[in-house]
């Protein structure tokens, strides 16, 4: 004789209760398996529970109309003897339903249709909460616990959820979240047309080989899943120069690491002196860095650049610049010595257009661009960056001032959009934030003129025929000497050095 | 040919209005009627031996009888849930048996008969719904794919695996499995673009069983869905979804079609689920007895038994097999669903990807000494 007992099983998800609407059997009658027993209101839907065994009825648990919870018997049923039900021979159900049984076993083997595991009942699902009382199980002390800790250093689930697992034989660079890599994958702002505007520009760089091109972004785009990709970007190896061996040629973990010890080895052979001082610091050049080296190598090996220096006593600007911050126009805004100098060069090029344009290689043709979007160099802390001001030839003093503060504050947090970058004419880089007097700028690829601005420094001057402590400053323009020659270089530069000089002189322009 | 009646056809699209510039009439197709009466259709020939009959006869019995057991096994908590096909055999069956063994299914969460045609195990379709693995069968073997639970996301797989078989050269092709709810998806219209795009090898089998869970297709759609197939660019058929026979004709061209390069055929099965969604559901809450009575006339089983009787194509020694061997294939089903053991809980970690990573690796260490670090360690 084997009595067993019907729980209440889950019979929707997530369910906790329900109510036994009305019993279809009586005590003493024979059931077969599947016969319907009882009809069970839950809040989902009100369902029969078919009997799981073939048998006798021996007691109704709950009378109808009552409320049950899930995982309480309802049901004992007598099976009869042994191998008397339908449900395989299975222990009596009124077994606690966990713990340790089938130990040692292999999830696969007997997966299905193998013999009854001895003395276990329990079913993964369907008896919702638990019964039986919930206690913590005690831990190992001391050995597993060390034992835990050292299979995942840097790990702690415990706390947080957001601590994720460093890899465990990474030494290398932090992982850190990367700039875009601005010259082959836009990926803000913009989407699908800033990547058109990105091919495109990829392909005018192929029409105009040299000049402006990313290295290494030629031909398809290398196979390898996005964990390897990310993998390599970390380590800052361009997929491009690795062969894959895995399936079709894919790069794998292991073809990275291979190209990072390649790398390490020729680097050691090529740069001996470099690779041996103390406490060096290796840092993959990826991101701004990356496509900054870029643009300088292309820039400075395309364009032939020229530079010219000139010294602008500024003494009557700096005490304009004090009273033009207290007119109300201006309030609100930074009127800072290098508004003046853009509002200078947005005048100085209007006199002399040839100054904003650029060289087109594959057309063989000056392009005198139409309107001045005035880059503005930015150390940044992802690297330098040239956002500009589009068509800053049109804007009021304050407007000049207003879109000067916030291109400088939204590349200080590192929020530059693609498009802000993109389509510079002419640069001023104000290195005299740094304290330095001048210096020989590189031109922002595919513009014709950058001008550096330094700092302003109380020097002995000789003015109106005497030595004076006044406000100076350096002037260097850089050019391309393809398209400005030195005559038209230098009056660009005459000119906007005498606004500065003499702002009144600007009324002439 | 018999058309259905006009309560359950779908002419009034927008309730309320007469919609008169929509087809009031759909062209199903249909070769044995809700009586057992054979009947030919012009475009869809079939010819079918009398054991041919019998074995669809056999899996459309075994089918339903698997689905009855899981269902009551659910009820006895044996199972977390279970999505019961019933009323769909003839749908399932038809499409499955349409399909060459080198073509490839990709089903949604209730192609129980797909699968069986498939030669898949139903205990290895159990264990998905015990929750024991994300199914034990293996996809490139039966050709038949896991299943996605994600509403419509299989159209989408089985676009990009027919595109696959495209630059492969391959002369296979691809069904695709969805329900009338999820032409309702993105997803699922993506993937018929890309389809016509492209004349990928696949072929679209929706099922229209009447109700997305509980929302009935009028509200869901103006026209009759295979009349959307039209707007892709590739031929839409509506086939009477209890009639084994037509299915099994209907799907066999479209794959053919779509072997030979002619690309993507939309297929309609006109059918309806007798049962509930889930296990979690209760359709009484939002469709009629009356609905659930005109349909059971309409029965898959019953038309082809009725069928192979008058035509005497089989006897009753016939009819009595299959009922044993239904009860025997339940009875296995039972107790190898309630013999399953549990499986080790760090086996999670195994299948997520092809290849284990380094991450999931670390992962998979940290759990299992996690759970050693106790004194009463389970495994």
């Amino acid at each position: 004789m084997t009595q067993r007992q019907f729980k209440l099983p889950d019979v929707g998800e997530g369910l906790t209760e329900g109510e036994i609407l009305q019993w279809m059997v009586a005590v003493g009658d024979t059931v077969t398996v599947n016969q319907p027993l009882c009809e069970v209101e839950t809040a989902k839907a009100a369902v029969e529970l078919p009997s799981p065994w073939a048998g006798t009825v021996v007691e109704l648990l709950h009378e109808a109309g009552t409320m049950v919870d899930v995982g309480a018997p309802i049901i004992t049923i007598d099976t009869g003897g042994a191998g008397g039900g339908g449900t395989g021979g299975a222990a009596p159900a009124a077994e606690p339903v966990d713990e340790g049984a089938a130990a040692g076993e292999e999830p696969a083997a007997g997966l299905i249709g193998g013999a009854a595991p001895g003395g276990r009942t329990a079913v993964l699902v369907g008896y919702g909460p638990r019964t039986t009382e919930a206690r913590r199980r005690p831990r190992r002390s001391g050995a597993a616990a060390a034992a835990r800790a050292t299979a995942l250093p840097g790990a702690d689930y415990g706390s947080g959820g957001t601590d994720r697992p460093s890899l465990p034989s990474d030494d290398g660079p932090p992982l850190l979240a990367t700039a875009p890599d601005m010259r082959s994958k836009p990926v803000r702002h913009g989407g699908l047309e800033v990547g058109r505007q990105a091919e495109a520009a990829a392909r005018r760089e192929d029409a105009a080989p040299g000049r402006g091109s990313a290295p290494g972004r030629r031909g398809p785009r290398p196979l390898a899943k996005p964990p390897v990709r990310k993998y390599a970007k970390d380590l800052g190896v361009d997929l491009t120069t690795v062969s894959g061996t895995g399936t079709d040629g894919c790069i794998t973990r292991a073809d990275v690491d291979a190209a990072v010890a390649a790398r390490s080895d020729g680097s050691a052979a090529a740069q001996a002196p470099v690779a041996a001082t103390a406490g060096e610091q290796r840092i993959p050049v990826k991101g701004v860095r990356k496509a900054t080296a870029a643009a300088m190598v292309a820039s400075a090996f395309t364009a032939p650049h020229v530079t010219e220096f000139l010294a602008v006593d500024v003494t009557r600007m700096m005490k304009l610049r004090t009273r033009l911050a207290a007119r109300p126009e201006l309030a609100g805004v930074k009127v800072s010595p290098l508004l003046f100098v853009a509002k200078a060069v947005l005048l100085a090029a209007r006199r002399h257009p040839v100054v904003n344009s650029s060289w087109d290689e594959a057309a063989q043709e000056i392009v005198v661009h139409g309107q001045v979007n005035l880059g503005i160099a930015a150390a940044t802390p992802r690297g330098l960056i040239v956002p500009n001001i589009k068509d800053a030839g049109r804007l009021t003093l304050a407007e000049l001032a207003g879109a000067l503060a916030e291109l400088t504050e939204t590349s200080r947090a590192g929020r530059t959009a693609p498009e802000d970058m993109a389509g510079g004419t002419l640069t001023i880089t104000n290195v005299g934030v740094f304290g330095v007097d001048t210096g020989t700028p590189i031109l922002n690829p595919g513009e014709s003129a950058i001008l550096a601005f330094g700092a302003v420094r109380e020097m002995p001057w000789v003015h109106k025929g005497t030595v004076r402590p006044r406000q100076v400053t350096q002037l260097a323009l850089s050019f391309d000497h393809r398209i400005v020659d030195g005559e038209l270089g230098s009056r660009f530069l005459a000119d906007v050095g005498a606004m500065l000089h003499d702002p009144g002189a600007a009324l002439a322009f | 040919m018999t058309a259905l009646p006009e309560t359950t056809e779908m002419v009034d699209p927008v309730p309320g209005a007469d919609a008169p510039h929509l087809p009031q009439r759909s062209q199903l197709v249909q070769l044995l009627t809700p009586e057992g009466e054979r009947v030919e259709h012009p475009d869809y020939a079939l010819e079918i031996s009398d054991e041919e009959l019998r074995d669809l006869y056999r899996d459309l019995v075994l089918v339903r009888r698997w689905d009855v057991e899981a269902t009551a096994l659910q009820r006895q908590g044996e199972l977390g849930i279970w999505a019961s096909l019933l009323g769909q055999e003839a749908a399932q069956v038809g499409a499955g048996r349409a399909m060459a063994a080198s073509d490839m299914a990709f089903p949604t969460y209730r192609e129980h008969g797909v699968a069986w045609t498939r030669g898949v195990d139903p205990l290895h379709v159990i264990s998905l719904f015990r929750g024991v693995d994300n199914g034990g069968w293996d996809p490139v073997a039966t050709g038949f794919n896991l299943y996605t639970v994600v509403i419509g996301a299989q159209t989408l797989h089985a676009t990009g695996y027919a595109m696959g078989l495209q630059r492969d050269g391959a002369e296979n092709a691809t069904l695709a499995f969805l329900g009338d709810g999820a032409t309702s998806q993105g997803e699922v219209n993506e993937a018929m673009i890309w389809a016509a795009s492209f004349s990928a090898p696949v072929v679209f089998f929706c099922q229209n069983n009447q109700y997305a869970i509980s929302v009935p297709l009028e509200r869901q759609s103006r026209v009759p869905l295979y009349q959307r197939a039209a707007g892709f660019g590739f031929p839409g058929v509506r086939v009477d979804g209890n009639d084994v026979l037509a299915v099994l004709a209907v799907t066999r061209q479209a794959l053919q079609a779509a072997r030979e390069g002619q690309g993507p055929t939309f297929i309609e099965a006109f059918t309806y689920r007798m049962g509930a969604h889930t296990t979690s559901d209760d359709p009484t809450r939002y469709r009629l007895a009356s609905e659930l009575e005109e349909w059971k006339l309409r029965d898959p089983i019953a038309r082809l038994k009725a069928h192979l009787s008058r035509q005497d194509k089989a006897d009753a020694a016939f009819f009595d097999a299959v009922e044993r061997e239904a009860d025997e294939l339940a009875e296995r089903i039972r107790s190898g669903t309630v013999d399953m053991p549990d499986p080790d809980p760090a086996s999670m970690f195994d299948t997520v990807y092809a290849e284990q990573t380094p991450w999931l690796a670390a992962q998979r260490d940290e759990f299992v000494a996690y759970r050693a670090s106790f004194e009463e360690a389970g495994e």
